[in-house]
């Protein structure tokens, strides 16, 4: 096709920006910006600032836990550390880059002009800052932030915690509030604003997934918005939704917080399904085998994912029948999330493979998602999850999914999609760089966590037995490695924001499908003004 | 427009609903360990059920163990008389326990139960029990607190120990709640 040449003619920057009517100074653009792709950009820095904040309290969880004793912090903060580590990368750093990712792609992959509710999107966008302030506020208070784990169990952030609790409080509301607009407008976008002739069954995998992510974030934000609203009026209210004194039950947290919790792990997740689904085809330049299949895996998760919640607590005292029943529900899961890996293997197979970054990303992300897939099973078996639970085998296990899973599929995605968005490729050579020390690193740092669990590590301690001393000691090389391998990616972002690096054309991927590529790089700040034709 | 509109109140209606399902899970949840017994909650309904020398299976005889925790900070000591004892189901049972106050200040104690394995809990049933009531003690003092029960008939062959434990928590006095409010 001869759309490269043509899109690469000599169009100027300049004509470009008079021809877009980009509002002009800092603040009508960016904070006052109805556009999908301005709100996506903000997304996406916003969560890499976050991913570096949380990224920083990882390091100083490991560099406590390099050797054993009290060395940095006080265990107090310490526990602030893991709880607020916790916080940020669920909420600040995962779910807005996907939403990010969201804004961007969904309204162009679907020849749509923008999304359903711009100045909604806008506002959803931000509250974020101001929560995420007020979360890291609660640090500087006196008697600290939260430190009750992220899971912020009942009665440790009730009747244990710090008076910043109410500031917690307010600030997972506002998450939530945020997170809920965001899905509201993803799910209008897809159900109304699709071109004529983009049938559901036509929609490219990652704006399925996101839909179904959509509908998710809809059913059991609200019900994480309830809990926080229990333990706020148990703490400073008098009520005893988990106070036994008062009639209540700290268990029934549990089940509240896990309704929602099981779920949510799975919004973590979906969307790096329809990420991989996009990039594995490109490089293996080979259509995606099983699309529907694809759907219907993506579908029967979702659907799974409120049957399971109890696999969390298996060692509260559930009766029998109720440990069997979940235990089975969750070993159900493996067979969708099976059929999705064997689909993105067959789609690779006598595929005319190349490795660029994204594609090296996504391949990473098949083996260690399925790594942390596999302890995931293993912790799904009821009676052996009792030497498990609380260990670093869970550590282990869910940074195996949300680190090398999560993160790597939005890296992944970023490589991909950088040179569409800023309209420069990317730095091979630093971005190679960042892959190959994230991959090692990441490796270093989480594989021997699951040797610390088995042999009884507990997670959430500032201190360990001596026997733990040498692993430790190289997780933390891994972690510290890992941290300074992002810096690369924050290098690699930066030169591509200001321009340096080769001019992208349309599609500079051979392989990519999509409509996404059949306009200029980088995208227009209008675009599908009229609908495209679908083919 | 018309239908993005429908779309949109919809989706808000199932995030108010979802809002208000978070809260209903807690009675829903009460509910449900009372019929079940889930969680060692013990139902305060007692069933209808003949005692005396015909109701009693004097063929079986089950274990029952007490066991009491006072919640943290709080100066109080409940002792039971015995700390284990082996009845015939269906039979009456009374007993007692001594709850003493050793802090300095009139408090005001109460008891929640809680019966283990869960799946028995709905099997002990508990005709007169302190925990139906607030316990206000004077600072030092000590009174014995009864309890009568009896264990059905019915329980599941496999259960052969009972333990009902009792967690002692302090209420805020009377006067101070006023004070308080």
């Amino acid at each position: 096709m001869s759309t490269d040449a043509a899109i690469n003619t000599g169009v100027s920057d300049d004509a470009h920006e008079h021809h877009d009517h980009k509002p002009s100074g800092f603040f009508a653009r960016w904070v006052l910006t109805t556009n999908h792709k301005d709100i996506g950009s903000l997304y996406l820095l916003f969560s890499f600032a976050m991913f570096l904040t949380g990224g920083a309290m990882a390091m100083v969880i490991r560099a406590e836990l390099f050797q054993p004793g009290l060395q940095l912090v006080e265990p107090n903060f310490f526990n602030q550390m893991t709880t607020v580590h916790g916080l940020i990368m669920v909420f600040g750093a995962v779910m807005p880059a996907f939403v990010g990712l969201a804004n961007w792609m969904i309204p162009v992959m679907i020849g749509a002009p923008d999304m359903a509710l711009p100045r909604m999107n806008n506002w959803s966008f931000w509250i974020l800052p101001f929560a995420f302030s007020l979360m890291l506020m609660t640090l500087f208070m006196e008697g600290g932030g939260p430190n009750f784990g992220w899971t912020f169990y009942a009665p440790l952030s009730t009747k244990y915690s710090p008076d910043s609790t109410a500031v917690f409080v307010f600030a997972v509301h506002l998450m939530g509030i945020s997170s809920i607009m965001g899905a509201i407008n993803v799910i209008v976008t897809i159900v109304n604003l699709r071109a004529p002739g983009m049938t559901m069954m036509k929609l490219p995998l990652f704006v399925w997934t996101w839909l179904i992510t959509a509908f998710l974030l809809i059913a059991v934000m609200p019900v994480l918005a309830g809990a926080v609203t229990m333990v706020l009026t148990d703490k400073y209210f008098g009520t005893s939704f988990f106070d036994a004194a008062g009639g209540g039950d700290p268990v029934m947290f549990q089940h509240i917080f896990w309704f929602f919790g099981h779920p949510e792990v799975y919004i973590m997740i979906l969307p790096s399904f329809g990420i991989i689904s996009a990039i594995i085809p490109t490089f293996s330049r080979k259509p995606l085998f099983g699309y529907a299949s694809m759907v219907y895996a993506t579908a029967s998760i979702a659907g799974l994912s409120f049957l399971v919640w109890a696999h969390h607590m298996f060692t509260t005292g559930m009766p029998v029948a109720a440990e069997l029943f979940f235990m089975y529900c969750t070993m159900l899961i493996s067979v969708p999330t099976g059929v999705k890996v064997f689909n993105w293997v067959a789609t690779m197979w006598r595929g005319s493979l190349t490795f660029e970054v994204p594609m090296l990303f996504a391949i990473a992300f098949i083996v260690l998602f399925t790594i942390g897939g596999f302890s995931g099973l293993m912790l799904a078996i009821t009676p052996v999850d009792f030497q498990y639970h609380d260990t670093y085998f869970v550590v282990a296990h869910f940074h195996y999914v949300l680190v090398s899973g999560a993160i790597f599929s939005i890296m992944a995605a970023s490589y991909y999609w950088l040179p569409k968005w800023t309209g420069y490729m990317y730095d091979d050579y630093l971005a190679k760089w960042h892959f190959w020390c994230s991959l090692i690193s990441v490796n270093i740092l989480f594989f021997p966590m699951h040797f610390l669990g088995l042999a009884g590590m507990p997670r959430r301690i500032p201190d360990y037995a001596l026997q733990f001393a040498n692993v430790n000691a190289v997780v933390s090389i891994g972690g510290f490695a890992f941290g300074l391998s992002q810096l690369i990616f924050l290098v690699v972002v930066i030169k591509c924001m200001r321009g340096k690096g080769e001019r992208a054309s349309a599609k500079p991927w051979e392989g990519a499908e999509g409509l996404e590529w059949e306009m200029p790089s980088p995208a227009p700040y209008h675009t599908h003004t009229t609908p495209p034709e679908i083919k | 427009m018309a239908s993005s509109r429908r779309l949109i109140t919809g989706l808000c209606a199932t995030v108010v609903a979802m809002f208000g399902f978070g809260f209903a899970l807690v009675p829903l949840y009460q509910v449900f360990c009372d019929i079940t017994g889930f969680n060692g909650n013990t139902s305060n309904i007692v069933q209808a059920q003949t005692q005396g020398s015909d109701g009693v299976d004097y063929s079986r005889l089950v274990t029952v163990e007490f066991v009491t925790y006072i919640s943290k900070g709080m100066q109080w000591q409940l002792t039971p008389q015995v700390e284990q004892m082996q009845v015939h189901p269906g039979q009456m049972i009374d007993m007692e326990f001594i709850a003493t106050n050793l802090s300095r200040e009139d408090q005001v104690g109460q008891a929640v139960p809680s019966v283990s394995p869960g799946q028995g809990a709905n099997y002990f049933n508990k005709t007169e029990c302190f925990c139906f009531n607030q316990q206000p003690l004077k600072a030092g003092d000590s009174a014995s607190l009864p309890l009568r029960f009896f264990v059905a008939t019915d329980l599941p062959q496999g259960i052969q120990t009972l333990t009902l434990s009792y967690t002692l928590y302090e209420l805020p006095a009377p006067e101070q709640k006023a004070k308080g409010v």
